[in-house]
Formats: C-alpha cells, structure tokens, sequence
C-alpha cells in the first residue's frame, strides 16, 4: 500500500534520509517515531510529491510515485506539520469552494461534504469565522478535515495531534481509530502514548534510517525488559553502587528518590533486590514490577543509535 | 481546475482590497490627468509675483496635454501598482505554506502560476478600462472629444508595457522562496527595464516605446515600434515559461 525503498535525501552536508526503507500495509495505522530530525517530515514530503529523493524509490498503492503520468495526489490526503490557509477565507469556504472542486466535487456535493468534515472536526460553530484568526489547534482540525475531503485511501498525518489539547486530541485519535481498515494512514508523532493508543504497526527511525519496524505488540514483547520500579523516603545512599555492579542488571536510572532498574532475570533480581534494600535499611515506599512502555522502546533504541 | 484556481485568485484580490485599491488608484489617474492638464497652466499664472512676461509664454492647455499626462500617470503609477500587485503572490503562498497544501491536492504547478497571472492581467486590463473611460469623459468636458478608437489602441499598448512588468514581477516571486527576496527581485527587474529603456538605440526596442507609439496614432504622427512590440511580447511570454518550468521543478 505504502513502500519506500532506500530512500536517500541530502540537503547540503545532511543527510535527511540515509537508505530509509518501510512497508505499510493497506488498512493499518502505522506510526512513524523517531526524535527531531530523524526524517519523518523529509519522508512525507517525498511521498506527498513536495520534495525529490536523491535516490531511492516509493510506492503509493503500488503506483510508483514522481514518475511521469503517476499522479498519485487524488490517492492521498495529507496533514502538514503546520496546516497553513488563506486567512481571509472561512472553513466553510475553503473546503466547499477551493478544495473540494480540485477533487472534482461540486455544488450540493462539495456543500455536504464540507459541512460534514466540519461537524467531525468539530468547528461547525466556526464554520463562517475567517481561517486568519484560528488557534494552532483550530487549524490543525481544519488541516485533518482538508485531508479527509475525497475519501482518500491513504492519508499521511505528519503530528497531528501535536497542538491539540487533551479533549481535542482523543477527538481526532478516536476520528483515527474509525478510518482503521478503511483507509492506510502513515502517522509520524512524538507523542508515544498516542501511537500505542491507535497505531497498530510501529517504525522507528533515527539519523534518516528506519531502527526497527514491527507490530506494535510485537515491539513490546521484543523489547520488553523487566523492569523495577523502587521509590523511597530518603534515597539510596550506597546501594545504587551495589545495584549497578550486579551482574543481573542491565540499566538503572535515577530521578529524585526513585530508581528503575532494568533486569535480565526476574526471579533473581526480585530475591537479591528485596534482600539488598532491606540490609541496607532503606525506608522503601515502594517496590513495583512494572511493564515497559513504548516510550522505553523508543528512548533505548535511539540512544543506542545516538 | 484551473476554474478553481482562477476563483480563488479572483476572490483572494478581491476581499484583501487589493483590487480595489488598483481599480481606485486608476479611476483616480483617470480623472486626474485631464484635470491636471486644464488647470497646471492656470495654477502657474495665478503664481504672485510671477516674472513678468512669463505668463504669456505659457501655452494655452490642449486635448494633447490631456492624453500626454494620462499616459505619463498611467504608465508610472501603473508599473508601481502592477510591480506590488504581483511580487509577493508565488513567494508568499511558500513563505505561508499554502503552497505545500496546495501541491499535495491534484493540480499543475503551471496551473498555479497560470492562474495568478490571468489574475493580473484582467486585473491590469480592467483598470486600464477605468482609467481610459474616466480620461475619455474628463477630456471630452474640459477640452474636446478624443479620438476614440486610437485612445483605445494607445491602451492595448498601455496593456501590454504593464504586462511585461506584470510578468517579470510575477517571474521574480516564482523564482524567490521568500516575499523579501521577491521584492528585490521585482524592482531589480524594474530597474533593469528601466535601464534599458533609457540608452539610446536600444530604447527603440524596448516596451517603453510603445507609449510613443500609442501616442502618435492618437495623434495622426508616423511612429511605429513593432519590434518593440514583439521584445514585448517576447519577455512576456519567456518570463512566464520560464517562471512555470522553474515552479514545476521546484522543491517546496
């Protein structure tokens, strides 16, 4: 449905995309993470038809994109980053009068279509306002109800949650949710609870190349890694020494008066770590096994990378 | 599509005044040229203390004053108002992002820049109209009727001098990612025409000419500037090539 092949792209001395390859399958939601700069907006760009790769070829509903006569943009709809209008024009107008007729509908047609997206993204109170004086989060609305017009088979959402508020945010992930099956939407996000919330297929890139590319709950078996959480009253004086010298642990990190400390061996690690806490008459608040989020995944693979 | 394209154009010069403010500004050259053509004599003799002799030597205004100062007024405050008309209209739609929304959606990018040219132009066209018709009333009340049908030719000429700036103002914002470097574009391109125009020989050749064309049909004289005429048309139709191919090839 979507397939990029070693895509390279340089901008001067960057590389924006280093041999960057993906697969998404019709029908999924598939999220696209990586930090600043990783080569998601640069990808996006490529496969809405905004930039060239230098080499590398992709694929949109198996039409091989900037090729002569492979038109690929009546197949697609696309979120910017930063959805930009004309300020003088209303939602209204911008959806009935300007976008809906480059997709060929008109009149009745292009009316009720406007209206409806405009129902969905919720801004029909702000239907006959001027775009010009719409908050980041009106026009993000605005941007997803723009992509959405012609029923697009493929959307590419590059954050589009990222200047919406918690409410505003469930609306549009909910809105995600009911396209699944329909529609293949690739959506590139910093926001990690959003994309274990509706993404079904996770890739995660740094540096212009994909880390690793998976089902998201396969992702989290694979990389799952024991992990306990410990919390006291006064900190851990000399035990952390301990903790990390063990050769059962593989990662311990500190914030304030809690630890996490990552393991390879449950069973030991329990016994050993409940027996050294009490020895060293720590004032322990807590001691909690917990399961790794997809935000752990993420940190470890791209610092790894880094 | 490209009906699309155009309305949104049309609708955009519209509700930012832009059009507006270019049809007053040439209604306004319209009337006052005539005007000032009757009455400068007369605000000159009514000077106090003028030397003497001096008011004697001050020619009594004609028609000819009257379309001598409508073409001079048209033609600077034309190429000033069709130059900020049009130089931010590509860069801004980059600088804003709109372009990038817009280039996902199926249109040509030739469309895009095609589109806001016929914009210009009808809008330069229809202001010229204007222009014509309130000079054409104004001469024919305070001095005597015009020639009609050469004031009218004279236009087309008029059209065509602004077209040419129209276009290489329009090139400049193609070619620019910013309304800045736009604008500088564009009045490079003025002054460079400019230039051109005013060393001798080679002013023949140039879209300057065809004013004294214009004027000489008017008023039954043997100038012509045919090739004038087609260096005209040919920057017209190059700059617009070259802004369309430009765009086409353009990351945004």
């Amino acid at each position: 449905m979507i397939r990029i092949e070693n895509l390279v792209k340089t901008y001067g001395s960057v590389r924006a995309l280093d041999g960057l390859s993906l697969e998404v399958e019709p029908g999924v939601v598939y999220g696209f993470l990586g930090p600043n700069g990783a080569g998601k907006t640069t990808s996006m760009r490529i496969l809405s038809g905004l930039a060239r790769p230098d080499s590398g070829r992709t694929w949109i509903l198996d039409k091989e994109t900037g090729q002569p006569g492979a038109d690929i943009r009546s197949l697609i709809g696309v979120l910017p980053e930063e959805p930009a209008f004309y300020g003088w024009m209303t939602p209204r107008e911008y959806l009935r009068d300007f976008v809906a007729p480059l997709y060929n509908l008109r009149g009745a047609v292009a009316a009720r279509r406007a209206d409806e997206l405009l129902e969905i993204v919720g801004l029909n109170e702000a239907a006959n306002r001027r775009i010009g004086g719409f908050s980041r989060g009106m026009r993000q609305r605005m941007g997803l109800a723009q992509a959405l017009v012609h029923h697009p088979p493929v959307l590419l959402l590059d954050e589009p949650v990222s200047a919406l508020d918690p409410a505003g945010r469930k609306e549009v992930l909910d809105l995600i949710d009911t396209l699944r099956g329909d529609t293949t939407i690739l959506l590139s996000t910093h926001i990690l609870a959003d994309v274990e919330r509706v993404c079904d297929v996770v890739g995660i890139i740094a540096r212009g190349r994909m880390l690793v590319q998976a089902r998201r709950d396969d992702l989290l078996a694979r990389y799952v890694t024991p992990l306990f959480e410990i919390e006291t009253d006064n900190g851990f004086g000399a035990w952390l020494e301990w903790v990390k010298g063990q050769d059962f642990v593989t990662n311990v990190t500190v914030l304030e008066h809690t630890a996490r400390v990552l393991v390879k061996d449950v069973s030991r690690a329990r016994k050993a770590l409940l027996g050294s806490l009490a020895g060293q008459a720590l004032s322990v608040r807590r001691f909690e096994m917990v399961h790794p989020s997809l935000e752990d995944v993420f940190l470890r693979l791209t610092e790894k990378e880094a | 599509m490209f009906r699309t394209l155009l309305a949104k154009e049309f609708r955009e010069q519209w509700r930012t005044w832009k059009m507006i403010v270019f049809m007053a500004v040439f209604l306004i050259t319209g009337i006052i040229s005539p005007v000032l053509a009757k009455y400068t004599p007369e605000l000159l003799k009514s000077i106090p203390n003028l030397p003497a002799g001096l008011a004697g030597i001050i020619p009594t205004p004609t028609m000819a004053d009257s379309v001598a100062q409508y073409l001079k007024n048209t033609e600077q405050f034309g190429v000033l108002l069709v130059v900020l008309l049009t130089m931010g209209v590509m860069a801004q739609e980059k600088e804003r992002g709109t372009a990038a929304m817009l280039l996902t959606k199926p249109v040509s990018r030739s469309a895009v820049v095609l589109a806001k040219w016929l914009t210009g132009m009808t809008i330069v066209l229809a202001g010229l109209l204007v222009d014509g018709l309130a000079c054409l009333a104004y001469t024919v009340v305070l001095f005597e009727p015009l020639p009609f049908g050469t004031f009218w030719i004279l236009n087309l000429f008029l059209f065509v001098f602004l077209g040419v700036y129209l276009t290489v103002a329009l090139m400049a914002s193609t070619l620019a990612r910013t309304q800045a470097i736009a604008a500088a574009g564009a009045f490079g391109g003025l002054i460079v025409l400019i230039i051109l125009g005013s060393i001798p020989r080679v002013s023949d050749y140039m879209p300057g000419q065809l004013m004294a064309w214009g004027n000489s049909l008017v008023f039954k004289g043997d100038v012509t500037a045919w090739p004038a005429l087609g260096v005209a048309a040919g920057i017209i139709v190059l700059a617009l090539a070259f802004a369309c191919l430009r765009f086409e090839r353009e990351e945004i």
